[in-house]
């Protein structure tokens, strides 16, 4: 078989030029079976496993990268929900003993997170979702590596105020607790989280799951942003076709990646994430994908048209050129990740409501966007209400990570450096929801919900 | 055995020689050239070799090590890929 070499310069092109990854492998582990009623023995059991899984996921993952000649930019590892390793331990701090292990695990590993410190809490809460959730703050500020997550509501459950509430609460304590808040950029708040998720913060290995599989996600925001800005003045329906035919070269060669590693490592290939993931280098953005469509700044009117355009996109594509797509596969929009979103929001024409409605067409919801330090307990918590009602409602993954930036107002921003970025600090509607949170109990769960 | 075959894609700026030291590299490390194509794009110089690796003692790690410090001294931009890869993208 030949290749020409405009095919050959494509394929050279999207990593020289585009920033074309493999932006995260993550093996999925369950360690249901480390369960005992003893948090250190439980502790030292899971960073054995992990450690050891970690450290052949690393090398393995470079040795494929090396070998097919793609970059692999993230090793992960997620894990069965904590609340559910923690349940029979009767010590108080078994939720800090459990995730220091972990933490230990990922750095003798050399994978980036481990991700699964967190607990389904969409209907109700078990004594050691509470706890759990409860030690929240102190065990994602005391690690490095570790991701939380809480899935707080779902289709078919409803939403639980009671618990988005008291998040509201535990995100102050969060950004109190860690420098520049930092904490609260390694959890994510859920509705209709999935099991097979390989991006973090969010990213767990469900209760459906097997004993181990690997999750693929890809990325290709610069690629995309390149093929739009070769076709300047077509119309919406070829545009969406020249994005459909790159999405499905570059999920092929992503789903040839899972499938090697998944190989070489002897485990399950789970699915491939075909979302689409901006990181901060110049180009490699969501935003400017929406302003090669030919909107002036993202937030401008037509901006969810736009992107709700570019998602179905992505999704056809992908979905064609994978057997098992999964995960969250959608377009990540976070804020301090992206620089066109920064300048949006930085030059006004991105606001936290048209965000929100953004997130409506979208896969991740609210994601890395920074609020003034002073923003009370229950505005975090009702904007996570808000989002999470986006999902419950419409069937789909939302999410929230928040950032309540201690001593910052909007003008501000609060830079992180690196992968996650920096936020400016977005101005909160003044007006409370306050007596709405208060009421708690639980929201139910859409009449749309009732299909059997 | 099944083949082992990778593409080799030089990209940048013409000159003389290109083809022969990318050629003489390959042929010191054991590997054979199947297919070889080249065109100036926009003003560049891109080449790419369908390149048979079985027989290649440092395996595609080496070659692409000694690639790479070839383009560099020539000022050139050598990638490596796996043809499983080019053939995912580029063909159903």
């Amino acid at each position: 078989m030949s290749f020409s070499v405009e095919e050959a310069f494509e394929t050279a092109g999207m990593i020289l030029f585009h920033n074309f990854d493999i932006r995260a492998v993550t093996l999925g582990v369950n360690l249901k079976d480390l369960v005992r009623p003893d948090a250190a023995e439980l502790a030292g059991l899971a960073h054995e496993r992990l450690a050891g899984l970690g450290a052949r996921l690393k090398a393995e993952a470079e040795a494929v990268s090396q070998d097919l000649g793609l970059p692999i930019v993230n090793k992960r590892l997620s894990i069965t929900p904590a609340a559910w390793l923690i349940e029979p331990c009767p010590e108080p701090d078994a939720p800090l003993v459990l995730a220091q292990a972990l933490d230990r695990a990922a750095s003798e590993a050399g994978v980036d997170f481990i991700g699964g410190f967190g607990a389904l809490v969409q209907k109700a809460m078990t004594a050691a979702d509470c706890r759990l959730m409860e030690a929240l703050p102190e065990c994602l500020s005391r690690t490095n590596r570790i991701c939380g997550f809480l899935n707080l509501a779902s289709t078919a459950a409803g939403m639980n105020l009671d618990a988005v509430a008291r998040l509201g609460q535990i995100l102050k304590a969060m950004a109190a607790t860690s420098d520049d808040a930092l904490a609260c950029a390694k959890f994510v708040a859920f509705a209709n989280a999935p099991e097979d998720n390989p991006f973090m913060a969010g990213a767990f290995h469900g209760g459906g799951e097997g004993d181990v599989a690997l999750n693929v996600g890809i990325s290709g925001p610069g690629v995309v942003r390149a093929v739009v800005e070769k076709y300047p003045d077509c119309d919406l329906t070829m545009l969406s076709e020249v994005i459909r035919r790159t999405v499905f070269k570059i999920t092929r060669a992503g789903e040839l990646v899972g499938r090697e590693l998944a190989r070489r490592l002897g485990v399950a290939f789970g699915v491939v994430d075909i979302s689409l993931a901006p990181t901060t280098m110049v180009g490699d953005s969501v935003g400017r994908i929406l302003q090669a469509m030919g909107l002036e700044q993202v937030g401008a009117p037509g901006t969810t048209a736009a992107l709700a355009l570019l998602i179905d996109a992505v999704k056809r594509g992908g979905a064609m050129a994978s057997g098992h797509v999964g995960g969250l596969s959608g377009t990540f929009i976070p804020v301090s990740e992206d620089l066109a979103m920064i300048e949006a929001v930085e030059c006004g024409a991105l606001s936290l409501e048209k965000l929100e409605a953004m997130t409506a067409v979208c896969s991740v919801g609210l994601d890395m966007f920074a609020v003034p330090g002073d923003t009370p307990a229950h505005a975090l918590a009702a904007i996570i209400a808000d989002e999470l009602a986006i999902g419950m409602v419409n069937h789909k993954t939302t999410g929230v990570r928040v950032i309540p930036a201690p001593g910052r107002v909007p003008g501000d921003a609060v830079d992180f450096g690196g992968l996650l970025g920096r936020a400016p600090i977005m101005p909160v509607n003044r007006f409370s929801g306050e007596r709405f949170i208060a009421r708690g109990g639980r929201l139910p769960a859409p009449a749309g919900a009732l299909r059997n | 055995m099944d083949k082992e075959r990778v593409l080799v894609v030089v990209i940048g700026g013409d000159q003389k020689g290109i083809i022969a030291r990318v050629s003489t590299l390959l042929f010191q490390h054991g590997a054979n050239i199947e297919d070889v194509q080249q065109k100036v794009m926009d003003g560049t110089f891109v080449m790419n070799m369908l390149v048979d690796i079985s027989d290649c003692d440092s395996g595609p790690a080496g070659l692409r090590r000694d690639l790479d410090h070839l383009g560099q001294t020539m000022g050139l931009t050598v990638m490596v890929h796996s043809e499983s890869v080019v053939k995912a993208m580029h063909r159903v």
